[in-house]
Parts: structure tokens; sequence; C-alpha cells
């Protein structure tokens, strides 16, 4: 069975009807306006498909605080990072809690928003709790003090998805449940990835597909840091990866538009509650879960589960794959006796380097087909 | 309007309230709680509470509910897009 939505209600906050949609659209164009970044649009879209459930809106004060405190809303469900809406005060200018806004995309209208709350917040705070350093060479800390100076909360109702390049690929909770319930999956594991796979996430996603009934590939599009994957590229990657080695049916890949946070620990539970809402049962943790640098020690993620036994998502800790020579195949710590000299380990950093130096890489790290797609691009990496 | 400032909201929330259960049980898990991963009795508690009522509050509630219409809606986008 699927698992339930984090705090048992899948949220719906779509507007379907189309009289009542063009009726609350015609008036949604006599609201102030905010135009949103893409980040921000995704997060409202999110929202209303239950991405995010149980949240209904962007958080009002109380559970931003108790978020970033105790990682828990302030109905005690846990909730790691905040979704906030940051505004400027001119932006608002005029607006009182209690009125309707209209969020806008690219000059179009996608959703409105009731104003429950508006509040000052204090950047240093957030990137001391969510990313546990305030150092402006982690990239979600840069981001974060590039935001605006006030937070508004409320529940939204979206009238318009935004568009999606990988329109094919995008489904939604409700999609995702009813599509693993029809293929009679009872045990699902959520894979979270924002990298062409190698043989290392092959190794880990076909170690876990040996025990559950199927594996949901779920890459992240949207902003990344410079120097990560392109998001065409980690797509085309994993079609040819899918296509030539994994059986059809055991596996659903889809992508999902939400930006990174690099928050490590914090940011791997937050993956795992919105796996949890797509219908996962499991979810893989792998070494330095959206880490960034040496700002997270490689296994912290794990530790950090520990205190949720609330989660309802059984966490799969999977240890990082090497290559082993005398093994031949890949292996990780448990399972290889060998020691150092017959190890391969494949670092992104060093993959990268090979691939902007456009040297071969070895089949023992990347799938030929999987490198072919990487090098059609002239530039695979975000500028 | 503009809310609470961070700063003013640290002062104002309280975020433990307390409890009281008898001393012989504080004690009995006070001692099994010894060389575990558990640094005091409330922490203790509190995980096992959150394990208690996640249970009971998942039993509570029905099973969820999905339009026949909807789900024949999402299994024709399903197959057209060729998941299944």
């Amino acid at each position: 069975m699927v698992s339930r939505p984090h705090g048992y209600k899948l949220v719906d906050r779509v507007i379907e009807d189309p009289k009542r949609r063009e009726r609350i659209l015609e008036e949604a164009r006599e609201l102030m306006r905010i135009e949103l970044n893409e980040g921000l649009a995704a997060d409202v879209v999110n929202i209303a498909h239950g991405v995010y459930s149980p949240l209904e809106g962007f958080l009002v004060q109380e559970d931003y605080i108790h978020v970033l405190y105790d990682m828990r809303l302030s109905n005690d469900i846990p909730w790691t990072i905040p979704i906030v809406l940051d505004v400027d005060p001119e932006e608002i200018a005029g607006v009182k809690e209690g009125d309707y806004v209209a969020l806008s995309f690219r000059g179009r209208i996608i959703a409105i928003m009731r104003v429950e709350e508006i509040y000052g917040w204090d950047k240093k705070e957030y990137c001391e709790k969510v990313y546990k350093t305030c150092s402006i060479e982690h990239p979600g800390v840069f981001k974060t003090m590039r935001r605006k100076e006030l937070l508004i909360g409320g529940p939204i109702d979206l009238l318009n998805d935004i568009p999606e390049p990988f329109e094919k690929y995008r489904l939604w909770p409700k999609e995702t449940r009813v599509l693993f319930q029809a293929k009679g999956w009872r045990r699902i594991a959520g894979f979270q990835t924002r990298n062409v796979p190698h043989l290392g996430h092959e190794y880990v996603q076909k170690a876990t597909l040996t025990f559950v009934d199927g594996l949901f590939i779920n890459p992240l599009v949207g902003w990344k840091k410079p120097g990560d994957f392109k998001d065409e590229v980690i797509v085309k990657a994993y079609e040819v990866l899918i296509r030539n080695y994994y059986p059809r049916d055991s596996v659903v890949f889809s992508v999902l538009r939400m930006e990174m946070h690099y928050g490590g620990p914090r940011e791997a539970v937050h993956h795992a509650i919105v796996r949890k809402n797509f219908g996962c049962t499991h979810f893989i943790v792998g070494r330095d879960h959206a880490g960034v640098g040496n700002f997270y020690g490689p296994y912290e993620a794990w530790e950090l589960f520990k205190e949720f036994p609330d989660l309802e998502i059984t966490p799969l800790f999977i240890r990082e794959a090497f290559y082993c020579r005398k093994c031949g195949g890949m292996v990780n710590e448990k399972i290889c006796p060998h020691d150092e000299r017959y190890r391969y380990r494949i670092s992104g950093t060093k993959l990268r380097e090979m691939i902007r130096e456009r040297r071969s890489i070895p089949e023992y790290i990347i799938r030929p087909e999987v490198a072919e797609v990487v090098f059609s691009f002239d530039n695979p990496f975000v500028e | 309007m503009i809310g609470y400032t961070s700063e003013e909201t640290k002062v104002k929330r309280s975020r433990y309230t307390t409890v009281s259960i008898p001393i012989t049980l504080y004690n009995r898990i006070k001692d099994m709680i010894k060389d575990t991963g558990f640094t005091s009795v409330s922490q203790f508690v509190t995980y096992v509470l959150r394990e208690i009522i996640a249970d009971m509050e998942r039993e509570k509630l029905e099973s969820e509910t999905i339009s026949e219409d909807e789900k024949k809606r999402i299994l024709d986008r399903l197959r057209r897009l060729g998941y299944l």
C-alpha cells in the first residue's frame, strides 16, 4: 500500500472548475500582484498539488519559528525546511492581513493568496538553523541573504500551472499514487537526485530494488548552483540509462520542479517527506545527501532521521558504493574485504573534471550511453 | 500590519510544557535509558509519544478518497504518457 500523505491529508488547492476559475481569475486581475521568481512559483504549484502536504500555503510566523527551532510545524508534524514567501515592503504597500493578493509568474497570474500574516525575519538566524552556517560560501546562505525583507504567510489557490519543459515527466502526488496502485506496488522507494547517474547511483538503486516492488526516480529540476548538471542533461541521461539497464515495470521516472537548498541533513528529511507525499514507503538516503562542500558530515543526515520516529517513511541508509578491482564490480564497505589499493571511488568532482576535459570515462564509472549523452552537450553544466 | 519580529517571538514563545508521570515509572525509564542514545527521560517520553500518536492518528483516518471519475482521468493520462 502506498504511503499515507504527510499529516494524513493530501492537499489539493487547484481550482479545477472552469467557471469558478474564470471568475476568480477575473477578480484576481484587480488585486495587488506579487511577481514570483521561478523557485517561488514552483513552491506555489507544489503546495497546490500536495507535494508539500500538509502545507496549504506559505508558512505563517508560528509555523516558521517552530520549523526553524523544532523542525516541526506548530501542530508537531515533522517539517524541516521553511517554505516561505519573501516580499519587499513596497511590493505589498497597503496590503493588510486578511486581504487577498495575486501571485504571478512571468507576468501571468498563477494563484491567489489570502494574506494571513506579514512578518519580519532574521536571515542570519534562518541560515544558522537551516544550514548550520552563515558562510557566504554556502550556496543556500548566499541565496538566502539576498532574499527580501518581509515574509507573508497564508493559504494559496492555484489558477494556472507553470510551464514545464519536461511535461511528459511531470507527475503529481495524486497521479503517482494511482500509478503505484495500478502497478500493484506496495513498497516503493524514492530516489532523489540532481546528478547524471553513474555506476554508484545505479548500484544503490538496484540494491534497493532487490527489496522493494518499485523504484521512483525523481530528479529535481530548477535552480541549481553553478557547476551542477543542467536539467536536460540529467533527464536525457536517465532516459538512456533506464531504457538500456532497468526493468521497465519496476521503475517510474518523473521530474520534480523544486529548488535545491543544499541544506544537508535537514533537506534530506524534507526530500523524504516530499516523496512520502508521492506515495513512497521508503526513501534512499545516500552519502552527504543534499550537502555541499564540507559543510556537513558524510553521514550526518542519517543521524537526523533518528529524531523523527513519526516520519512514517522508512529511510534506507545505503553506504557509498565504489568499484573494487578485486571484487570486479560495484560494492560497498560492508561487502568488500579488500583494501584501498583495489578500490576506485567515484567522486562527483573528479567526474565533472573528466567531463570538462572531454576525457573518456571508464565503463566502471559511467555507462557508455550516459557518457554519450553528456558529451553531446557543449556545456552540460549550469553556469 | 507587521507581526512580531523574530527576536520578539523568541521571547514570547514557549517550546515545552510539563506533564506528570508516576515517579516509579520515571525511575524505571531513567534506568532503562542508561547507555542508550536517549539523554533524558523527557526525550524518551517525547519519542515514544510521537510514535504512538502517529499510529493513533493514522488509524483514526478513513482511507483516502478519490472519485472514480478522477481516477479514470488520471489513468488515461498515465497511459497517454506511457507510464502504463
